[in-house]
Parts: structure tokens; sequence; C-alpha cells
């Protein structure tokens, strides 16, 4: 009995110990390796901190490493910004069916992949795109006007791949609010501002704070929309790392900024936690 | 002698759809009294409460506190706060904070506030208690912080939506007659909703019944135990016993009643005798409390019924016997002070009462 259920329980622990081990801890542990390598030669290999020297004496590095984690964090506020009020219809005001669909409607982008969709704000913002024609034939433009290949650009693309994996956290913990919480902050004398700073917001932090981890990291780590949409001049760090593991076949040198990216991200999550006093076991549990 | 009006309202109607809530209720409440609106779910007892908060608006009809016009205040403007059913405290709050959400509204400085939340929580027994969280206090104890965020804003009306709701039995008995202590002590006029009638009896210093939205009697709670105005209120405040019959003869206040087995019995006409519209002939059904029955010889002047015993159900003080009789089952107080023995199931007793102490009303059409 007791050795039945032992073995049921490893059987059932198997899939996700090798998913931890094979796709999480072997390839990272690898690139931490490969990241302290220093090519002496063709043949011989030492270990060193070159290449994290490197990142640091060479600023056009560190500089984009700070533009992509500052770009991400606005990213972040703006995707907040915007999926608050569709997060409090969607869960508070809207009913039956009509919550389904609305649901719906934030998933429908999904359905397409990353590159699709960044092609279809493309097509919008081009020079030749639809807003660009439209503005002429209102004639509030003299010329074509380029929307794209500028930072603007790039936060539009990134905040529309963030929005539903905002959305949702925040449906799910404004949907478990107690009506009577908001009316009892209005019969406490509370106005829609305060009843909002005080109640509703300190409610929803687990969701807020689930949302911005899960949109910040996904941004930080985006990879097509910054060079699509940002064009040759994105400086995106994901694109410094491509760069460097194909274009440069350096491996080592794409290896330390991988872990540094790890690390920047680690540190910007566990700070947030902090800041808003929430923990990690609270916000994904 | 004049009293203030605390709370006055003159034909409150809403509607939702066809369905009528509230259907022209009017009411007035003295100030510092305990007012308590009792009613099975759906009355319309919480949509009442609802609009009185402001929480919603009357399809027509005003809303009058201390005389001014309320149907246009929004709830944060209105004197009036509300402890809700699952007393809605602020779960990322502590107990201090929690109170201090509507002085902080009020702009009550911080030293002037720190006193006024120690204060109150005295008054309700949980000295000391400001950096406590809700979910770490008990039933008994959050219900009272419910109160004291509620009581230390000094509201000219404070309404209760059947906040005791939650609790056991035994600390909602405790608790019933705590809130009417601080009712007293705090002198804020207290209007209740509850489909209880014992929290409703025990606490009110005035209580309406209500039904499909409309009031059946606003009354003291004894005279609508001793008194009550329909058949609704006769039995759905405290226990009776309802035998349905014909109605035979009037002899002056009193009514002869047909039961259904063909047994003749009396009780007296419900309302005022002489504007009784019931003739003879007319379904009746006549109203007998438990403790009114008496089992054993009949006195005279009491009218008789027999019954068959089912069942015993022993319960200390609220012992009952379980009987049948005209084709309804009824109950009779079982006193245990030894005076009466309890009967064997099955067998044949007599019941007996007092006329006096019967109620006949119209049969409603049902």
């Amino acid at each position: 009995m007791r050795s039945t259920s032992r073995l049921s329980l490893w059987l059932l622990l198997t899939p996700f110990a090798l998913w931890i081990l094979l796709l999480v801890l072997l390839p990272h542990v690898q690139m931490l390796r490969v990241s302290f390598q220093v090519r002496e030669s063709w043949d011989t290999l030492a270990f060193g901190v070159d290449q994290y020297r490197n990142f640091f004496t060479e600023s056009y590095y560190w500089r984009t490493f700070l533009r992509t984690g500052v770009m991400s964090l606005f990213t972040t506020l703006i995707t907040l910004l915007i999926a608050f009020p569709v997060a409090w219809y969607i869960a508070r005001l809207a009913r039956g069916r009509a919550k389904g669909w609305l649901f719906l409607a934030c998933l429908v982008p999904f359905w397409a992949s990353e590159l699709v969709r960044t092609y279809g704000w493309m097509i919008l913002l081009r020079e030749s795109g639809l807003f660009s024609a439209g503005l002429q034939a209102l004639g509030w433009v003299d010329g074509p006007v380029e929307m794209l290949y500028n930072d603007a650009a790039v936060i539009i693309g990134l905040v529309y791949n963030g929005l539903l994996f905002m959305v949702v956290p925040l449906v799910t913990t404004l949907e478990g609010m107690d009506d009577n919480l908001v009316e009892a902050g209005y019969d406490l004398g509370g106005g829609h501002a305060t009843v909002m700073r005080e109640i509703v917001v300190p409610w929803a932090m687990p969701g807020i704070v689930s949302g911005c981890i899960v949109v910040f990291m996904l941004t930080l780590g985006s990879y097509l929309t910054p060079i699509l949409m940002g064009g040759k001049d994105s400086a995106w760090f994901t694109g410094q790392i491509f760069t460097q593991f194909i274009t440069r076949f350096n491996w080592e040198q794409g290896a330390a900024l991988g872990v540094l990216l790890l690390v920047l991200s680690s540190l910007i999550v566990w700070l947030g936690l902090k800041l808003t006093g929430q923990s990690l076991r609270k916000v994904m549990g | 002698m004049a009293v203030d009006i605390d709370l006055h309202c003159q034909n409150l109607v809403r509607r939702f759809g066809s369905h009528t809530a509230v259907n022209r209720v009017s009411l007035e409440i003295p100030a510092g009294s305990f007012f308590s609106i009792l009613g099975p779910s759906g009355c319309g007892k919480t949509t009442l409460l609802r609009l009185l908060a402001g929480f919603d608006r009357p399809d027509s009809g005003d809303i009058m506190i201390r005389g001014r016009r309320m149907n246009d205040v929004p709830p944060n403007h209105r004197p009036v706060n509300m402890v809700f059913q699952h007393l809605a405290l602020f779960p990322t709050m502590s107990v201090g904070d929690n109170i201090a959400y509507g002085l902080k509204r009020r702009k009550v400085a911080a030293a002037e506030r720190r006193r006024r939340i120690a204060e109150v929580l005295e008054q309700v027994g949980l000295a000391g208690m400001e950096t406590r969280f809700p979910q770490q206090l008990s039933g008994g104890q959050r219900q009272r912080v419910a109160l004291a965020r509620c009581l230390v804003l000094k509201p000219t009306l404070l309404l209760l939506d059947e906040p005791l709701g939650a609790l056991d039995l035994k600390l909602r008995d405790q608790m019933k007659v705590e809130l009417k202590n601080l009712q007293k002590a705090f002198g804020t006029t207290f209007v209740y909703i509850t489909h209880d009638q014992s929290e409703a009896l025990v606490m009110s210093d005035r209580v309406a019944v209500m039904r499909d939205g409309c009031f059946d009697q606003v009354a003291s709670p004894e005279a609508l135990y001793r008194e009550p105005a329909t058949p609704f209120v006769a039995s759905f405040v405290g226990d009776n016993n309802r035998f349905g019959g014909t109605l035979l003869a009037k002899e002056g206040e009193l009514a002869q009643v047909a039961l259904a087995n063909g047994h003749t019995v009396s009780g007296r006409l419900a309302g005022s005798s002489q504007h009784s519209p019931l003739t003879t002939g007319d379904r009746v059904d006549l109203f007998i409390r438990p403790e009114s029955l008496m089992l054993g010889t009949p006195a005279k002047g009491h009218c008789t019924l027999t019954a068959q015993v089912r069942t015993t159900l022993f319960d200390g003080a609220n012992s009952r016997v379980e009987v049948e009789a005209a084709g309804e089952r009824g109950y009779v107080r079982l006193p245990q002070d030894g005076s009466v023995s309890a009967p064997q199931e099955g067998s044949s007793v007599t019941l007996a009462w007092d006329p006096q102490l019967a109620r006949v009303f119209a049969s409603e059409a049902s």
C-alpha cells in the first residue's frame, strides 16, 4: 500500500522533475558555465570574467541593458493602467453572456502568433499604412507619416502583447471582491477616489503584482516586437544576445548577457514584491 | 409630547421590472428607538434598507432624515451608516484602520482619531485591539468591530442588515442582548432588518412585519404577539397553531367556529369586533398559541378539542407535544414544572383554551 502510493507519487512527479531539470536547470547551468569561459586559443579554454568586464566597459551593452529595463517597466505600467478599467468592467459590471464575450475578445488576438500580431500593427502604423492614409485623407497632414521605428511604436506593440496577461489576474482578484466592501467604503463617507485607493487597490494588489510580474518578464524577454516595430535602432537587450549568439558566434559573450538579463528580471521582481509587501506564494497562488 | 422623528418615509416604491419589491411603504421612526423590519426572505426588506442607505433609489416616494429630504443625496453624504450582513470589514486594514477610515473621511485629526477609536473600542468591549486584523478575530468580535466602525461616526441612523445571521445560536442570543444594550448606551436610532422573529421581538421598541413589499403591521413586540393584525403576522411572529373552519356565530367579540371534523370551538375575533366584516358561513382560521393550550381538565368557560398525541418533543423549557386535531397538526407547550405528565404517544387528549386567547381571522385565499 505504502510502496504503491510512493510509486505513484514518483510517477506523477517525473514529468515535472524532467521539465525542471532538462529545460530549466541544465541549460541555465550550462549557460552560466559558458559565460565564464575565456577562449585563449582555438583549443584551449580558461575561466575568467572577461565577458562580464566587456559588458561594463562597453557602454553600448549596459546602456541597452538599462534602456530595456526602464522601457519594460514603463510598458508594464501602461499595461496596468489600460488593463485595470477593462478588468473592472469584465469582473464587476458585465453580466452573464457579455462577460464571456468580453473575455473572448481579450483572448482573440492570441489565436494568431506574435509575429502576425506585430505585422498587424505594422500595417496600421507604417508610412503607407492605414493611419497615415487616414490622416492624409482628413487633411491633417501633408505627406505620409512614418509611425513605426520609434520607441512609442515599440511600447504600443509590447503593451498589446501583454494586455491579456494583465487582464486575467486582475479579473480573477476583482471578481472575488464582495460588493459590500465597495458599498461600505461609500457608506462610511468615502468618495470614488478614496474607495479606489483605500479599498479596491489594496484588495486587488495580489492580482496587480502578479500581472505586473508576468507582463514585465514577457516584455523584458520579448524579441520580435521590439525588432520589428523598433527597427534597426530598437536596441533591445534580447537583440544583443541574438547578435552575439548568431551573428558574431560569440557564445561566451551571449551567455554572459543572458545571465545578466536573468539577474535583472529576478532583481526587479524581487524588488517589486518587497515594495508592495506581497509574497510570491500569495501572488501566484 | 413632541418626539423628534429621525426617519420619515412617505409612500416609498421600488420596482424591478414587473416586480414591486417595495410597495408604498410609509414609516416614522422616533429618535433613539430600536426599529426592526421583520419578514421572510424576498419580502423586500433588504431593498428597503438599501433605499435608506442610498445604494438604490426609490421610483417614487420620499425619504426624510431629521426633516431633510435624502432622495438625491449619495450614500457617502447621508448621516446614515450600515452594518452589512457579512459585515464587510476591510480585510486589508487593521481594526484600528477600519474604524479610522470613516473618521479620516471627515478630516478628524490623528490624535483625536486615536482617542475616539480607543473610546469606541472600549465601549464595544474590544479595548486595545487596534492592531489586530479582522481575520484574526472571532465572529462576535468582528460583529463588534463592524458596529464600532459605524458608531464612531455618530450617525443619525444605523442600519443593520441581519448582522447576526452568520453567528452560532448561543453567540447570537448573547449578541441580541448586547446590541440592545449598545443601542441604549449610544442612543442612536437603529433600523434592524431580520427574518428571525426572536431577534426582532427581543431587541426592538417597535417592529414592522413586512410581506410582499408592504407592511402588514407596525407595533410593539408585545402587541404583535398578542394582537396580530393579520393571519400572516399571527403565524409569522412566534409559534402558533392554525385551525381552519367556518364561522358559525358571533357573540360580541367572540366567534363560534366549526372545524373540519365538526367540533365547535371559539375564539376572539381579530381587530375591532364591531367592524369585523365577517358573516356567518365565512371561511375562517382560528389561531391559538402553544402556551395557551392546556392539557387535562378544562376550566370553566374554556372550549375544548380532542386531539391525538403524535410525539413529545423534549426541549427543556420549550418542550412541546405534537398533536393532530381536526385534520391539522398542532403543538402544545408541555410545562416542565411537574404540573403535567407527558402524555402517551397515540393516546387521546383534551386540549382546552380560554377563548379570549384565541384569534379568529377571515381565511386568506391561498
